[in-house]
């Protein structure tokens, strides 16, 4: 227990942006020090393991890249949506760089547009809209960019009749882009909103570290599901502006995904090896599709048999059996 | 307890001599008029001139005057019928949120006279003893989960909406993050899209981020000249882009969080003029500035079908943030 509280304290170390202080530092090219439980973990078995620490669970960030190969069905092809669009530096912002000049860095450093990857992928035989944050990206940031792309995942699924999922990442709005930022908000809620009522398709809306402010405050708290994967931070404020507000201490644990789950903010806690087999469940679960149980690999290979299922409902029991 | 802002101050130091050259000349009987309606004419040129050129700091500032109207103050002054609605129906009445219902004042001739209207606003208080309790305008969880209700019940009984936006930002606090503030504010969000009503919200000081768009996602929105509207209060940005709190007047400049500023990002549909001097210094006539548009905006709103308020409110926040084409190499 007493290594929860350490554990604790370094992801949040690691939000407001401070170095983490042995992560990487030993021989950087094979090893790297799991912060939470101070043991030195071969690269590759990280890798290996989804980057999850294969000695205590901890889970490090992991490339959106990554993610979406992991959640999407084997042997498929995703396809990529709206890869061109890029952010306008609509109010000139400069504080210690101008915007524009920190877009050229994270372009360069990403080799992406913004901070938001969006894919058309066959989810347990089921193709759905899904997208994922690239918190590499100015910290995952929301502008314009990522909430158009959010908007036309959530019309593209109501359009399609698909079910949406969306891996959060995301530190919040992003400051550059002043009140636009804030306004993506009701933008992707809007579009979200006309998925649920129009298409009534199940969107699922996966937390992960972190997960704060704007992002936090639409589309990610409003899931038809909300999963979190273990240890995330997750919240309206960041704990530093709570602790200058109130002027105390926060209790060990707050903020994290287990304190949601606690106080029925979320649905479910659901390590990242399982990940993949609970989205497959539960999609197919609310599309009254038949049951592909077991494990991954069975899911796997009765999806790649069965070929396409269309979500909807209706057309479903001709696909079946 | 007059605040006084640093830049206002030549305005007021000018307005006491004249105010004590009143004195003397109503006491003595000797005529002052003259160096009177002199020093007049030089407060009117000095506050047209201030005035004039407001940085968005200094307007940071008026929006944040504690003489500023309020929403209890617009209520009083422009409606009739007025009925405090209280309660989330979950524990909690959110003092920093105030919901009811009333009905527009008939001034003759206007298709809203006699409206009935829920109004739902932020509310702040004047003094430290009515700050304690509305929480300076910052509202928890339990707030918003009673405007939605207020929301909801529009909706039902085919009432328009009327917000005032004016908090710093949600409540940043250890019970606020306990009982879901980001899916307070994410509920509220959604479901102001859905609505079948017409929806105006008037910004009419602080629109401080998530906490502001809470109540906001409105068929019209209008924006006192003094008031902001940011994702962000300057200082916190200031903060984190420049580690210092004290650059909050560099970071007001930068986000663009003026009523000006927003008419041009289109967020906002319309700015309602503030006179010289304030809208602190002159409450009753910006009042009624402030009633002139939201009758105006909601006679607008009146002919549409629930289906095109939907509609045109969907479509309304879907156009904004620019974005390019550029294709990665
Ligand atoms: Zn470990």
């Amino acid at each position: 227990m007493s290594n929860e509280g350490r554990r604790w304290f370094e992801q949040r170390k690691e939000f407001v942006g401070r170095a983490r202080p042995a992560e990487g530092q030993d021989t950087p090219d094979l090893l790297t020090r799991c912060p939470s439980c101070n043991e030195p973990v071969y690269n590759e078995a990280l890798a290996e393991n989804k980057q999850v620490c294969p000695l205590c669970g901890h889970h490090f960030r992991l490339g959106a890249m990554k993610r979406l190969e992991l959640l999407c069905d084997p042997d498929t092809t995703p396809v990529h949506h709206d890869d061109a669009l890029a952010p306008v530096d609509a109010l000139g912002f400069v504080d210690s760089k101008p915007y524009g000049k920190r877009i050229e860095v994270a372009r360069s450093k990403t080799g992406r547009n913004d901070a938001f990857v969006s894919i058309t992928g066959r989810v347990g035989g089921i193709d759905c809209e899904i997208g994922c944050f690239d918190f590499r990206y100015m910290g995952g940031s929301m502008g314009s960019v990522v909430g158009e792309l959010i908007t036309r995942l959530f019309e593209r699924a109501a359009e399609h009749e698909r079910p949406a999922i969306v891996i959060s990442a995301s530190g919040g709005a992003r400051m550059q882009e002043g009140v636009l930022s804030l306004m993506q908000m009701a933008k992707t809620c809007a579009a979200l909103a006309r998925l649920q009522d129009e298409a009534g398709m199940p969107y699922i809306s996966v937390l992960t570290h972190p997960t704060t402010g704007g992002v936090a405050a639409s589309f990610s708290m409003l899931g038809d599901l909300i999963i979190a994967e273990p240890e995330a931070l997750i919240g309206f404020a960041g704990p530093r502006v709570i602790e200058q507000t109130i002027g105390q201490q926060l209790p060990e644990g707050f903020q994290t995904s287990e304190y949601l789950l606690e106080h029925g903010m979320i649905d479910l806690i659901v390590p990242r090896d399982q990940l993949r087999g609970t989205i497959v469940r539960v999609l197919r679960q609310m599309l009254k599709l038949d049951s592909l149980e077991v494990d991954d690999a069975l899911v796997d290979r009765d999806a790649a048999a069965g070929g396409p299922v269309h979500a909807k409902p209706a057309s479903s029991a001709g696909t079946e059996a | 307890m007059d605040v006084v802002l640093d830049f206002e101050r030549p305005i007021v130091e000018l307005q006491k001599r004249i105010d004590q050259l009143r004195e003397l000349q109503d006491s003595n009987g000797v005529d002052l008029s003259a160096s009177i309606s002199e020093l007049e004419h030089q407060a009117v040129k000095l506050q047209a001139r201030i005035f004039a050129q407001l940085s968005p700091w200094q307007r940071t500032l008026i929006a944040r005057h504690p003489g500023r109207p309020f929403t209890m103050d617009y209520v009083n002054a422009l409606f009739t019928e007025w009925n405090e609605l209280h309660g989330d129906r979950a524990g909690h009445d959110d003092q920093a949120i105030i919901t009811g219902m009333a009905r527009f004042r008939t001034i003759g001739d206007d298709p809203c006279d006699g409206m009935p209207v829920v109004i739902i606003g932020h509310q702040k208080g004047r003094n430290t003893r009515e700050n304690i309790k509305r929480n300076f305008g910052m509202a928890r969880p339990d707030g918003y989960r009673k405007a939605l209700r207020l929301m909801k019940l529009a909706d039902r009984f085919d009432m328009p909406i009327l917000t005032f936006i004016d908090t710093p930002g949600a409540y940043p606090g250890i019970d606020a993050e306990e009982r879901g503030q980001a899916e307070a504010i994410a509920r509220n969000i959604i479901e102001m899209a859905r609505l079948n009503v017409p929806v105006v919200a008037v910004v009419s000081g602080e629109g401080g981020s998530g906490g502001a768009l809470a109540i906001g996602v409105a068929n019209r929105v209008l924006m006192l000249e003094n008031s902001v509207y940011s994702v962000i209060s300057p200082e916190g940005c200031a903060a984190i882009l420049w580690r210092d709190r004290a650059e909050g007047p560099r970071a007001a400049e930068a986000l663009k969080i003026t009523g000006p500023d927003c008419l041009e990002l289109g967020v906002v549909d319309e700015v309602v003029s503030e006179p010289w001097g304030g809208a602190h210094r002159h409450r009753k006539a910006t009042i009624e500035a402030v009633g002139q548009a939201v009758r105006k905006h909601f006679s607008d709103l009146l002919g549409l079908t629930r289906q095109e308020l939907r509609t045109t409110r969907y479509d309304r926040f879907r156009a904004m943030g620019p974005v390019v084409e550029r294709p990665l190499a």
